[in-house]
Parts: C-alpha cells; sequence; structure tokens
C-alpha cells in the first residue's frame, strides 16, 4: 500500500520535473529575442573565450562565456533551443502521424494493406540511418527542412512497428468482434475502439521521437549538415567547442548538458504519461 | 419456421484448405435456446462466427447457407449483412476481461449499438441501458455506466456484456461460451440470468459450450458436433435418455458424476474415427 502510494508520487514528481524542464525551455525558445543576452551571430574577436561569470576573467554580461569567436555562450543556447524544440515538436508530431497511421491499418485491415507497409519497413530497416540521413541533407541541400525530412523518414518505421504490432493485438480482442456485430464499420472500428486503446502507446513514442529529434539534429549540425554554421544550434556549438575544450571547456558542456537535460526529460515524460494514461494503471 | 438455420455450411482454413465445418446443418427456433457442444477444436465457436459474420480472416466459407430470419446471409452484400446481423443478432462473449473496451467507459459501450444501428436518442439509449443494468440485477447501474472495464469484477462485466446483447431486443443471441472464463459460484448466477432473460424476451439463443450439464439446465435442444460435423440434433430430453451417435454417447458417459465410481472414460470407437478421417481426408483440397 505504501509502496503503491510512493510509486505514485514518484510519478507525479518525473512528470513535474520533466514537464517544467520543456516548459522553461519552450518559454525560453519563445521569447528568445527579447531574453537573449547578445545577438547570437555577434562577434567580437576582443571578447574571445571569455570564462563563465564565477571564474576569473569573466566579463559582465556574459554569463555563461563566449566561445572563440566571441559569441555568447547562453544566447546561443537559447536560440538554440528555438531550433531544438521547433524540429522535435515538428518532425516528431509527422513522423509519429505518419508511422501510426500506416501501423494502424496494417495492423488492424492485414491482408494486402498489411504485406504492403511491412516489407517497406523491412527495406527501410536494412539502410544505415546516419548514413541515409546524411546522404537525404546532402541530396536537399542543407537546412531545417531537410532535417526534419530526414528524421520523418528515418523514423516512421519506429512507430509503423510497434503500432502495428500493437493494433494487432487490440484487433483480435473479444471488444473488437462485439462492436462489428453490433454493426460498427471497420474504419469506425479503427478509429473509435482500437486508436483508444493504442493511445498511451503512441504517445511514449511520439515524446520519445522528439527526444531522438532533437539528437538527430545535434548530430547533423555536429557533422555541419544542418543549417548554416553560423545558426546556432546545440550541435554546432558542441562541435566548435569540441575543437577548444582545453581553452574553453564551457563552450562545449553548456550546450551538451542542456542537449542531455531535453533527450532525458522527453523520455521521462513519455514514461510518466503512460502511467497517467493507462486506464489500468491509473 | 426456424429462426435461424443453417444448411450444409462448410468453412476451411485458406491457403491449407483444412476443413473446419463440413456440412453443419441445424436450426434455432424463435424464442429458443439450443445447444451446441463438442470437445475443443470441433468447430463450435466457428459456428456462431459465422453466422455472426466474425470469422478469423484466415477462414473462408465455401459452401451452405446461413438463413436468418429466412434471408441467407451469405448471398447479401457486407453493408446490408453488417447491418441486418446488427439489428437481430448479439454476441454474449467468452471472456468478459476483454470483451469491454478497457479505454471507454461501460455506458457508451451498451447504448452504442442503439444510437448508431437504431437512431435512438442518447437520453432514450441510456434509459434503456439503466433499465437493462437493474434488470440483470447490478445495484447501482448509475455508478456503473460510468465506470471502466477495469473497475468491475468478472461477474459483473458479464452482467454488462449479457445487458448490452439484449440491448437492442435481438431476435438471436450467440453466447460463446459465456461463463467459462468465470469461477464456478458466478457461473451458477450467470447462467440462470441468461436463462432467465432469454424466456423473459423470448429470444432464441445458440449457446455454445462444452459443459452437457450447462445445456441440460438452459437450453430445450441441441447439436452434437464432432470434428466439424453435427452428428446429432435432437430435444434435450431425448438426448439425456440416450444419445444415438457412438460419440455423442461417449461424451455424455464422460461427464463426472459425484454419484458414480471412478472409471476410465469411453473413446469413441475406432470404426467412427476411421470413417471421419477417410472424410476430412476426402474433402480436403
Amino acid at each position: 500500500m505504501a509502496d503503491a502510494r510512493l510509486a505514485r508520487r514518484d510519478v507525479g514528481l518525473r512528470l513535474r520535473l520533466a514537464g517544467g524542464w520543456l516548459a522553461v525551455l519552450a518559454a525560453v525558445a519563445l521569447l528568445a529575442p527579447w531574453i537573449a543576452p547578445h545577438d547570437p551571430l555577434a562577434q567580437d574577436l576582443m571578447l574571445g573565450r571569455l570564462p563563465p561569470f564565477w571564474l576569473d576573467g569573466a566579463e559582465p554580461g556574459y554569463w555563461l562565456g563566449t566561445d572563440s569567436l566571441g559569441r555568447d555562450v547562453l544566447s546561443r543556447m537559447i536560440w538554440g533551443a528555438r531550433i531544438a524544440l521547433f524540429v522535435a515538436l515538428v518532425a516528431g508530431v509527422l513522423t509519429c502521424v505518419i508511422g501510426a497511421t500506416l501501423g494502424l491499418v496494417a495492423g488492424y485491415f492485414r491482408g494486402w494493406p498489411d504485406m504492403i507497409v511491412s516489407r517497406l519497413v523491412d527495406i527501410w530497416m536494412a539502410f544505415p540511418p546516419v548514413l541515409f540521413s546524411i546522404l537525404l541533407v546532402a541530396v536537399i541541400g542543407p537546412g531545417l527542412l531537410a532535417i526534419i525530412l530526414a528524421i520523418v523518414v528515418i523514423d516512421w518505421t519506429r512507430f509503423a512497428r510497434v503500432i502495428r504490432a500493437e493494433a494487432m493485438t487490440q484487433g483480435a480482442m473479444d471488444y473488437v468482434a462485439s462492436a462489428r456485430v453490433a454493426g460498427r464499420g471497420r474504419a469506425s472500428t479503427l478509429w473509435a475502439e482500437i486508436l483508444p486503446n493504442v493511445l498511451p502507446t503512441i504517445v511514449v513514442l511520439l515524446t520519445l521521437e522528439m527526444g531522438i529529434a532533437v539528437i538527430v539534429e545535434a548530430i547533423l549540425s555536429f557533422v555541419n549538415l544542418s543549417i548554416s554554421t553560423d545558426d546556432p544550434t546545440w550541435g554546432g556549438m558542441i562541435a566548435e567547442g569540441r575543437t577548444s575544450i582545453h581553452q574553453a571547456w564551457w563552450v562545449l558542456v553548456f550546450p551538451l548538458t542542456a542537449l542531455f537535460l531535453t533527450v532525458l526529460a522527453f523520455s521521462q515524460l513519455g514514461e510518466g504519461l503512460k502511467d497517467r494514461f493507462d486506464p489500468v494503471l491509473r | 419456421m426456424s429462426f435461424l438455420e443453417l444448411r450444409n455450411l462448410s468453412v476451411r482454413l485458406k491457403g491449407s484448405g483444412v476443413p473446419l465445418l463440413r456440412g453443419v446443418s441445424l436450426s434455432v427456433e424463435a424464442g429458443q435456446a439450443h445447444g451446441l457442444v463438442g470437445e475443443s477444436g470441433a468447430g463450435k465457436s466457428m459456428i456462431g462466427k459465422a453466422v455472426l459474420g466474425i470469422l478469423p480472416r484466415a477462414v473462408e466459407v465455401t459452401g451452405g447457407e446461413i438463413l436468418l430470419d429466412g434471408t441467407d446471409l451469405l448471398t447479401l452484400p457486407p453493408a446490408e449483412r453488417r447491418r441486418r446481423i446488427g439489428a437481430t443478432a448479439a454476441l454474449i462473449p467468452q471472456d468478459p476481461l476483454t470483451a469491454l473496451n478497457p479505454s471507454r467507459r461501460v455506458g457508451p459501450q451498451i447504448t452504442d449499438r442503439l444510437v448508431d444501428i437504431l437512431g435512438w436518442t442518447r437520453a432514450a439509449a441510456q434509459a434503456r441501458a439503466r433499465d437493462l443494468l437493474a434488470e440483470v440485477q447490478i445495484s447501482e447501474p448509475d455508478r456503473v455506466m460510468r465506470a471502466y472495464p477495469h473497475e468491475l469484477s468478472g461477474g459483473m462485466r458479464q452482467r454488462v456484456l449479457i445487458a448490452s446483447a439484449f440491448a437492442a431486443e435481438p431476435k438471436l443471441i450467440v453466447a460463446d461460451e459465456p461463463t467459462t472464463a468465470l469461477d464456478v459460484t458466478v457461473q451458477k448466477q450467470i447462467l440462470r440470468l441468461i436463462a432467465q432473460m432469454q424466456a423473459r424476451h423470448g429470444t432464441a439463443l445458440l449457446f455454445v459450450t462444452h459443459d452437457l450439464g450447462v445445456v441440460s439446465k438452459v437450453c430445450t435442444s441441441l447439436s452434437v458436433l464432432f470434428a466439424g460435423k453435427v452428428v446429432e440434433e435432437t430435444p434435450v430430453g431425448d438426448f439425456f435418455a440416450g444419445p444415438r451417435h457412438p460419440y455423442s454417447a461417449a461424451l455424455l458417459a464422460a461427464t463426472p458424476r459425484h454419484t458414480a465410481p471412478e472409471r476410465a472414460l469411453i473413446p469413441v470407437p475406432e470404426a467412427v474415427l476411421a470413417a471421419v478421417r477417410a472424410e476430412v481426408e476426402g474433402s480436403r483440397g
């Protein structure tokens, strides 16, 4: 009994922490033009590699120091949050909608739709994903759109596979048979009976996918395939910080921490929401 | 005139062509309860599913007729068949744990059919659901209607499913082993309830079970299914007085009795089995 209560409180705490961090991040991203202390692109070679505020030699106003070109790390991180969250949201939702729809249709209708989707997934998964995305960006040309497209094109299989299996399980349940006997059409059964039961899984996958999108964006930025190198992205900052890790560790460590916390927050949010959503666990 | 009549219904597995039902004929009179017994794998559930149009995808009907109220369901276009089954037949499923949608409240699951197929108003359908829940002896219908399935016990859920089956005043109910998943004490109540409801509403009942004791309590006639074929169709009284088919006799003799000493099971005569094997091989292909 006490254990159950404890577990319940943990769920609440986890949700609050993860949600809190993401809310702060979202607010920061939205308000970037007003709260960033400096222009994220402004270079000042006289102010290169300033340390963060608690170290000797810090310059007031540059809280988290500057990089080798004298750009403010905090401001770049704030603007980077904007790009990271935008990619997470758009790529995550698009991937989810496409993958989950295909998975639901394949898993419930079976037959030839299932054949097509399953074979497509098999073929897709034979491609090495990172290479695939690099190839894609190389073809489309770097840019935000290319990143989002790369994520959608690579990751829809993740949704399709899991949701297909789930829809198959649910489709075999007696309540689906009952609904069919009661005269519900196939599409309506899928929408009104099966989807609500698959939704918790979809939500968890979606939050995980958002975390993955943030990482993929960072990876592509790291290998310079994201938007232009000037633009403040966490991945780009990490790539740059890496080159001067011995002289200015803060250029690497701060964006890395933000990235880590964000991905962690997304996955924890998913776990927490699953527990909340599940009518049996609730 | 029978309300449900199967004539020579044959069903087989797609692909391998293994026959599951081999020319099944049986009839259920309007307002009467008909038992369908046989060992597992005999094809009992398959018949119920064929009647309700919910055969698994891997299975196909290869011949015969399913006459529901005089119309052959198999000749109707799918949409019309769906509508007709929805308006005249209902299912009491085997496992109450999976037969209610876990993510929806109980109330709408009962009223769906009334609103969607019969075009009732939501308020009227809800009032009807409340009455039915009271009729199946659920003491707080309003609370139950707002509950999610996992908040109810197995017996409660089966009551809800019975109420739901009777909601649209169907002419035929297929009960697919409705008590198998319940514990013994609850089984008895549920059986009595189904029998009462069936009698009160004058519904024809196709009662699929492997339990002859259950048939003797609920049904007036029965069909014995063996290896995808009806080997005997008879009034319940005659059956218990003296089964005609050797398989029926073996089935009846296999019923454990507290009063008699333990004895070995009587196998189905080898000659009967050999004949069935030859038939199955012959119809395959």
